[in-house]
């Protein structure tokens, strides 16, 4: 059982060798990609099914023990972030299979996207601080091939400033690794658990900012995010669904990681999370308003709402934990469902321009159906998915008595309505504005292959299924928040496991 | 020898943030490498100190030097050096589109930023015709 903690890191990197190997046939890519990533899924549920049971799951990497190998370690938390990413992983294949666009045109599509699945699923798996700084790596340099598939001038241009910032940022991640090996003498966390309570004050303050710093920027988190709106609009359709619904929130998994396990209670920063998970959420939803293109504001809008993550976290209480674990699990599921819409809709009306187009609740219902439900969601409207975050979270605040913060999180809200409102208005509502949209509308190429519709409704009802399962989904969170407040359970089994 | 080498470290991220600032892409190319170069002598001091080649009979384990951050630093440096590689490519095609190594402003940034420009002309104009009118109504 415990060699399956391997698993969704180890073949989406042999599925790449293969599509490497077949990169003439295209099918043979496919088939190869889509049995990689099933597997991962199918691998992903039986690992949750046995960490809920039963007791986290540690692999040590080639046998050798604690202080000298690499540890993979599955709890709850790492166990529900690989089932809902490797869903997506699929879905967004199917996605970018059907839409014919980079992924038939470039042989590298298949393997940098595999590459990138393994970097994801490594991040959440690894016991290890070192390792996951490669896990990262290898999420982000796949990032940057598929970020500029094509080489196109905006994209060469966005792909300049994210790998530049990504560049930065890892560089960051490296002296803080630096300096905690020279303070501990170790990169295992469980390890860290221990030693780091031992270091004086000031340092391990420094350590747990420096930290927020680095992962912060990954996440999107105030005043970081500045990279993320910028980039993420120009990759091709299907990855942005991908980057916006996964590469954000592996940001968010590390800081809640970091922050509950490495740092005991007294250096954890609640107070300073807070103020910046409140100007997250505010800046970016005011961003989101401003902006005419549908995947820019889309892209503003997830920073936002990564403040509410990190709000849950901020409280370090059972219940804003929860909430938070509970709201990125919703999150990834519903941003991925927006984004793949955007797609639809660029394909079917020929832009994403607000100003442009216009009256696709006639021309294409489907589409319309698909897009108001993940957005009713995420706007917090009882009784989709995100209401039971955005109620579990806003609990949590009032029952630590942090009401500047639920009465921002409630205005982000009604903020959000209103972009969501817009977004109604201007594509679904009225005709188009641009005389070319009508004309482009009007032709044989705006015709939506049915594969992208087939899995955009696949996300749409794994949305609408964390609705209908939200009470079990939510007490998954309670037990993830539990065991998040207790490292001394991850700690013991780490290091004990003889493996 | 640790202090020179910390030293050398915060000489490199100094001079590489400088560059980093700038608004040439060659120049941040180089700011980013050398900043890559500050943490890897970071992470290379981070260990115990100096000792003999850590292989197993060649001496006392004792004196051994720490393999481990070598070994970390290696692997950094792997990693800096393909994505460096990557950045120079990406840098070489914006420089065939462009013609330039000029970074350019977001093109969707000065389109809000115009449309700001807009509203306050026409508020503006509404005002100037408000008081115009007033100005007539007035025996």
């Amino acid at each position: 059982m415990n060699a399956l903690v391997a698993v969704p890191v180890i073949v989406p990197l042999i599925g790449t060798s293969l599509t490497v190997l077949t990169a003439p046939w295209r099918w043979a890519q496919r088939v190869v990609s889509l049995l990689a990533l099933s597997i991962n899924v199918v691998v992903s549920i039986v690992l949750l099914m046995s960490v809920d049971d039963d007791e986290m799951l540690v692999m040590q990497a080639g046998g050798w023990k604690v202080p000298l190998g690499i540890s993979l370690v599955v709890d709850r938390l790492s166990a529900v972030m690989l089932v809902v990413s490797s869903l997506m992983l699929v879905s967004v294949l199917v996605y970018a299979i059907g839409q014919g666009a980079e992924e038939s045109r470039y042989a590298g599509f298949n393997p940098a996207y595999l590459v990138l699945s393994a970097g994801v699923s490594a991040s959440f798996v690894t016991g290890d601080l070192f390792n996951l700084f490669v896990a990262f790596e290898m999420m982000l340099v796949a990032s940057y091939v598929l970020l500029t598939l094509g080489g196109r001038p905006g994209q060469v241009r966005s792909g300049m400033s994210y790998v530049v910032i990504s560049l930065v940022a890892s560089t960051f991640f490296i002296t803080a690794l630096a300096l905690i090996y020279s303070a501990t003498g170790t990169v295992n966390m469980a390890e860290l658990s221990q030693r780091i309570p031992e270091l004086s004050d000031g340092v391990r303050t420094g350590f747990s900012l420096l930290f927020i710093l680095v992962f912060g920027i990954k996440a999107g988190l105030f005043p970081l995010f500045f990279w993320l709106p910028d980039s993420y609009p120009t990759a091709p359709g299907a990855i942005t669904a991908v980057f916006a619904g996964l590469l954000t929130k592996v940001g968010v998994y590390a800081i809640i990681r970091s922050q509950t396990l490495l740092f005991p209670p007294d250096s954890q920063q609640g107070a300073f999370l807070l103020v910046l998970a409140g100007f997250t959420m505010v800046v970016g939803v005011l961003g989101a308003i401003a902006q005419d293109d549908l995947r820019r504001m889309l892209s503003f809008h997830i920073i936002s709402h990564i403040g509410y993550m990190i709000f849950g976290l901020a409280l370090f209480s059972l219940a804003g934990v929860a909430g938070a674990v509970f709201y990125v699990v919703h999150h990834i599921v519903v941003k991925t469902a927006l984004f793949l819409v955007a797609g639809l809709v660029e394909r079917r009306a020929g832009s994403d321009r607000l100003s442009r187009v216009g009256g696709l609740v006639r021309s294409a219902p489907v589409i319309a159906v698909l897009f108001a439900l993940p957005a009713l969601s995420i706007v917090g409207i009882p009784p989709f998915s995100g209401f039971v975050g955005k109620f579990a979270l806003v609990g949590a605040g009032i029952e630590s008595d942090e009401w500047a913060m639920v009465a921002v999180s409630l205005l982000v809200s009604a903020l959000t309505m209103y972009v969501m409102v817009r977004i109604w208005a201007g594509v679904f509502w009225g005709e188009p504005e641009d005389p070319a949209i009508t004309a482009w509308m009007a032709s044989d190429d705006s015709r939506v292959p049915h594969l992208m519709t087939a899995s955009t409704t696949a996300v749409v009802a794994m949305s609408v299924a964390l609705m209908v399962f939200a009470g079990p989904v939510y007490g998954y969170a309670q037990r993830t928040a539990e065991d998040l407040l207790a490292p001394d359970r991850y700690v013991d089994i780490v290091i004990g496991d003889e493996g | 020898m640790s202090v020179l080498l910390a030293f050398a470290a915060a000489f490199l991220f100094a001079s590489g943030t400088y560059l980093l600032l700038q608004r040439r892409l060659s120049r941040i190319l180089i700011g980013v490498g050398l900043i890559g170069h500050g943490s890897n002598i970071m992470l290379l001091i981070s260990g115990t100190g100096s000792g003999i080649a850590p292989i197993i009979g060649t001496g006392d384990p004792a004196d051994f030097s720490d393999p481990l951050p070598h070994a970390l630093a290696l692997t950094s440096i792997v990693i800096t050096f393909g994505v460096t590689a990557f950045l120079l490519a990406l840098a070489y095609r914006s420089w065939r589109i462009t013609h330039d190594d000029v970074v350019e402003d977001d093109v969707e940034d000065r389109y809000i930023a115009r449309r700001r420009d807009r509203d306050q002309m026409i508020v503006e104009e509404e005002l100037a015709e408000r008081e115009q009118a007033r100005d007539e109504d007035r025996p």
